[in-house]
């Protein structure tokens, strides 16, 4: 495994490691975002950077690297982020949908209460 | 130059590594269901990135079809997840 990675050139793997830097970096921002922020709904924002942006550059440094490994263009990669991006907003949304349900049954939100008292109310 | 793939390769599963920490905390002490359930479709994408770099740090190609199968479990298991939220029964 050792010699399949001397081989690159430098650029190559200079390219695949920032990269993959930033979208390791991303990715942890979305789970102190995910852990950090207060509310359901400005949580619910904190995973869709790491969904988007962190996935979108490690796969496309996964893609660069296997390619120039194997020599031949490699893109499978490619799958899982069509993918992904196919169904992040579905499962989001759905997600979000289930929330506001249950938080109307529940007595918590009133839309006509707060639509009138946004003007003062601080949350 | 190898020295800096394997460096950057070990960097960035580090940080998935204390993303998927963050998750579980999340998890764990979520106030509500749907942040759990917000909590784990994070924890199934960061098994599935982590995957990728497994494979990406061994060489190897049949990490991706793990990743594959990750992603797609992962979705179904969150569709589900939210539909019992939603109705309280997934197949009525």
């Amino acid at each position: 495994m050792t010699n399949a990675i001397d081989a690159l050139p430098l650029w190559l793997s200079g390219l695949v490691a920032i990269f993959l830097v930033c979208g390791g970096l991303i990715v942890l921002i979305g789970g102190l975002g995910l852990l950090r922020l207060p509310n359901f709904y400005q949580r619910i924002h904190a995973p869709a950077i790491a969904i988007t942006f962190g996935a979108g550059s490690i796969l496309i440094a996964s893609m660069l690297y296997f390619s120039a490994l194997e020599a031949r263009p490699v893109i499978h990669e490619l799958l899982i982020t069509v993918f992904i991006f196919i169904t992040a907003p579905i499962t989001s949304m759905l997600i979000m949908r289930a929330a506001v349900y249950r938080e109307l049954q529940e007595g918590k939100v009133n839309y006509v209460k707060q639509g009138r008292q946004s003007s003062h109310a601080e949350e | 130059m190898s020295s800096l793939l394997l460096y950057a390769i070990g960097f960035t599963q580090l940080c998935i590594l204390l993303a998927m920490l963050f998750c579980t905390i999340r998890l764990l002490l979520g106030p509500s269901a749907q942040d759990r359930i917000l909590a784990l479709d994070t924890l199934w994408m960061c098994a599935m990135l982590q995957a990728l770099m497994m494979g990406m740090r061994f060489s190897n190609g049949v990490y991706f079809e793990l990743a594959l199968l990750i992603a797609l479990t992962g979705f179904v298991s969150s569709i589900a997840l939210a539909k019992f939220l939603m109705r309280g029964e997934i197949i009525e």
